[in-house]
């Protein structure tokens, strides 16, 4: 087991956000987590990491975890000049080698070192991609990997995946819209629904709520 | 015309201008002008307390700039307030107590002008001494978080992901620039500071493809600023803050009419 949350809630103001989630991450698996907008996917995945303070249930995480990370979104303050190179060793040196391969297999090798700014939006997204592969993870969060790359991109994109899950032995949190891959390919999916906690007394759960969530997440 | 006191001058802002450049493209990256201009604020109130107690201007200054950047620390994360209304508070906050101080002490040897503009015949040994001192910590504490400080800059997320503790960064960081303001007092004043901070990266940043050779870059046109700003000042007897800044100015607009470089800049 690599990361285990139970019954984990986060809350702002009035309203929880996200509330008796149970997730688990092994070794080796690929895990969906999915949802619609502002269903919490993204809350969750920052609580995972440790990047918010979770008001409700425990975290079990691994000591010394490896985590490669790629957020929703990454805005860039153009003032600051980062190449592609540059960019992708940000959080820490590698050799040349193992950039290249890092980069390669996220096809983006042949590219050379040009300005992440007049990169693609989709292009940006294997480079952040790269970026976390390059520090060997034992635990991969992706925020909607997905998102801007092509169709034929989209597939590849979840073959890579797959690949990389194989030959780190990692376990993979995936944010995705696409229900039918997560049913295929998950080995679990949590579902979350939007205001599914929203509006009731501190302290009482909703019976209803609580059986839909269940069902979604052991299916 | 290079007098003893010129001298001292060029080199305690060439020191401060090693440190200035890559400490600028930090204040520019993360957008922290109004940060920095808060900081040279509260350095009447450093001034102010070192009279009172008798300390080194610079030393007085960099202790009251160092609580101004620890309070900002503090009520970034416990008051509700927007982050430039806290500075605004803090910032105008220290400056009015700061004058206030220093009204009760009218027979004081504080040259207000001075303090606000630079003053060249002001370094004395030992504030060369201090600002090379510091210098060269300043340089080695800013090698030393680069890269956490760096990725923050990027995203806090990634760095914190990374086990890279960009809190700690940023407050080290947030202490350097109480000290580099300090030090820059005597020679740019508090005014003018952050234009010291801010126009050496800007000239450089179209013609840099890294972070590193922006910054250094910046430490050359800070350099090359302060030593035309000073020859102005001793020359036509102009106040030396204003000076550096008209000739930084200028560097800058020299870069805007040269013809656009092709993207990623010269190299
Ligand atoms: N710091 C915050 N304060 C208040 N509300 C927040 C905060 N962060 C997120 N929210 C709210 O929590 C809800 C879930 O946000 P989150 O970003 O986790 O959704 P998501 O499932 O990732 O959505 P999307 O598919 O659009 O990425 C949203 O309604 C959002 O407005
Ligand atoms: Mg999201």
């Amino acid at each position: 087991m690599l990361v285990k949350a139970t019954d984990m809630g986060v809350r702002r103001g009035e309203r929880w956000i996200i509330r008796h989630v149970e997730l688990s991450v092994d070794r080796g698996q690929l895990i969906y987590l999915i949802g619609a907008n502002g269903a919490g996917k993204s809350t969750c995945a920052k609580a995972i990491l440790g990047l918010l303070d979770i008001d409700e249930g425990s975290i079990d995480r691994t000591p010394a975890l490896e985590v490669g990370y790629v957020p929703q979104r990454l805005a860039l303050n153009p003032t600051l000049p980062l190449t592609v190179r540059r960019l992708i060793t940000l959080t820490g040196r590698f050799p040349g080698t193992r950039i290249e391969s890092a980069l390669a297999s996220v096809g983006l090798h042949r590219l050379g070192d040009p300005p992440v700014t007049t990169l693609s939006g989709g292009e940006f997204q294997r480079l952040l991609l790269a970026r976390a592969l390059l520090h060997r993870p034992d635990l991969l969060v992706l925020d909607e990997p997905a998102q801007g790359v092509d169709m034929a991109g989209a597939g590849v994109l979840l073959d890579l995946i797959q690949d990389i899950r194989r030959d780190l032995q990692c376990g993979v949190l995936l944010i995705s819209h696409d229900l039918q891959a997560a049913m295929s390919t998950g080995d679990d999916v949590v579902a979350l629904v939007p205001h599914e906690h929203d509006e009731r007394p501190f302290g009482l759960d909703d019976p209803y709520a609580g059986a839909a969530r269940r069902a979604a997440g052991q299916a | 015309m290079l007098d003893d006191f010129f001298m001292r001058a060029l080199l305690a802002g060439i020191g401060l201008a090693m440190v200035t450049g890559p400490a600028g493209c930090f204040i520019v990256w993360r957008r922290l002008a109004y940060f920095g201009e808060t900081i040279a604020h509260s350095a009447l109130l450093g001034v102010a307390i070192a009279v009172l107690v008798d300390l080194h201007l610079v030393i007085g200054i960099f202790f009251t700039a160092a609580l101004v950047v620890l309070a900002m620390y503090y009520l970034e994360r416990r008051d509700t307030l927007p982050t430039d209304t806290l500075l605004g508070l803090l910032s105008h906050g220290g400056l009015a107590v700061g004058l206030v101080l220093l009204s009760f002490f009218p027979n004081m040897r504080v040259d207000l002008q001075a303090l606000l503009f630079g003053d060249i015949l002001a370094v004395s040994h030992v504030d060369l001494a201090v600002i090379w001192g510091g210098g060269v910590i300043a340089l080695g504490l800013l090698w030393w978080i680069w890269r956490p400080l760096l990725a923050a800059t990027v995203s806090p997320d990634l760095a914190v992901v990374a086990g890279l503790k960009p809190e700690r960064a940023q407050l080290v960081f947030g202490i350097l620039l109480a000290a580099v303001i300090a030090a820059a007092i005597k020679i740019v004043g508090v005014l003018l500071i952050v234009a010291l901070l801010i126009i050496p990266s800007a000239a450089v940043r179209r013609f840099a493809a890294s972070p590193e050779q922006m910054a250094a870059g910046a430490a050359v046109v800070g350099m090359m600023a302060v030593a035309g700003g000073l020859f102005a000042s001793a020359t036509f007897d102009t106040p030396s803050g204003p000076s550096i800044v008209v000739t930084a100015l200028v560097l800058f607009i020299l870069t805007r009419l040269g013809r656009t470089l092709p993207a990623g800049g010269a190299r």
